[in-house]
């Protein structure tokens, strides 16, 4: 017996980045465009989520849900008539704190890919492990809070880094609160300089508009493409 | 908290590797923006790792420098925080020349001796 020493240099997420395009060509193919949609718990991804996808003319929208657990978001996206897909990370206890691209591939078969234009797949709240993974979307969108301070670009730069749309939600409680919003879209800026923001309240439909704009150019450029 | 789901990832990446051998060590390049803590990835790599080829192998993390180049300017700098605009010129053209790795660049592991008959 003796030791050996072989050369690797691979990227160890190279095995989830190989399924998410896999994951990207299917969709593709279905000429369906994906959104990937992350935030911590509780920032208002789902209420977000319901002001938005009823109105967009032209736009059939899918929604895949990840939840560790229970299918409470998934619930209240049924009443709208859209498609949704429950996907829980937790067998029984313990499950991922985030969406992989396998468990998103396991979902596939049970996604009415012919029947939508933009799949938006509602991630674990969770502004750590979902950074890392790639599930297999055309682009990532993230909601920060003003609740949760102007600090989270800076301690959070993996997820602000990776997305193409940052959505800084709940200003309606903006008087409420001692929070900087000049701060905040200066440390976004710092992390990634130049992302699009959208100042947004899912409560009182201030900067819904935008939001709803943004979700209908994200889905027209899959037309483009196709 | 990613340390667990990135050990996941190491070992799997490794046992692929490893073909079957047992694996001694493992040489892991980490990049400063990754964000890992080398202790937490140590300790759950030991957990992810049992039964596996990879029980009870070492895990070497060497770490990189965060260093970013600005395209027009040219310029190449260093970063302790989080900052991507160039601070000569501003602009946000700017890429990152190291510390976003996440690799395993080697690995050790137990070849049985074979000796070809004469």
């Amino acid at each position: 017996m003796h030791r050996t020493k072989v050369t690797v240099v691979e990227e160890a997420l190279d095995a989830n980045n190989t399924i998410a395009s896999a994951n990207r060509a299917d969709f593709d193919r279905a000429g369906v465009r994906v959104l990937n949609f992350m935030s911590a718990p509780g920032a208002g991804k789902t209420m977000l989520l319901e002001r938005a996808v009823t109105e967009l003319p032209g736009v059939r929208v899918g929604v895949l849900e990840g939840d560790v657990q229970g299918s409470m978001d998934a619930d209240r996206l049924a009443h709208l008539h859209i498609p949704v897909t429950q996907l829980n990370t937790d067998p029984s206890f313990g499950g991922e704190c985030h969406l992989d691209a396998n468990m998103v591939r396991s979902a596939i078969p049970s996604l009415p890919l012919e029947e939508i234009d933009l799949l938006i797949i509602e991630n674990v709240g969770n502004l750590v492990c979902p950074a890392e993974f790639k599930v297999g979307e055309d682009a990532r969108v993230m909601v920060c809070s003003v609740t949760e301070g102007e600090d989270k670009p800076l301690k959070y730069p993996l997820m602000f880094r990776t997305c193409e749309l940052v959505l800084i939600n709940k200003i309606d409680l903006l008087p409420h609160l001692e929070f900087d919003l000049e701060q905040l879209l200066y440390n976004i800026d710092q992390v990634h300089p130049d992302v699009e923001t959208i100042v947004v309240s899912a409560r009182t439909g201030e900067g819904v508009e935008a939001w709803r704009a943004w979700l209908a150019r994200a889905a027209a450029r899959q037309e483009v493409a196709v | 908290m990613h340390e667990l789901s990135l050990s996941g990832a190491v070992v799997n990446t490794v046992v692929k590797h490893a073909a079957g051998r047992t694996v001694t060590a493992v040489n892991l390049r980490v990049g400063r923006l990754r964000q890992v803590i080398p202790d937490s990835l140590e300790f759950y790599f030991e957990f992810v790792a049992r039964d596996t080829v990879c029980e009870g192998a070492r895990l070497e993390q060497e770490l990189t420098e965060a260093r970013l180049r600005c395209r027009p300017c040219r310029r190449e700098w260093e970063i302790e925080i989080p900052a991507f605009r160039c601070p000569t010129c501003g602009g946000s053209d700017v890429e990152i020349a190291s510390g976003n790795e996440f690799e395993v660049e080697s690995i050790e592991v137990e070849e049985v001796e074979c000796i070809a008959p004469r």
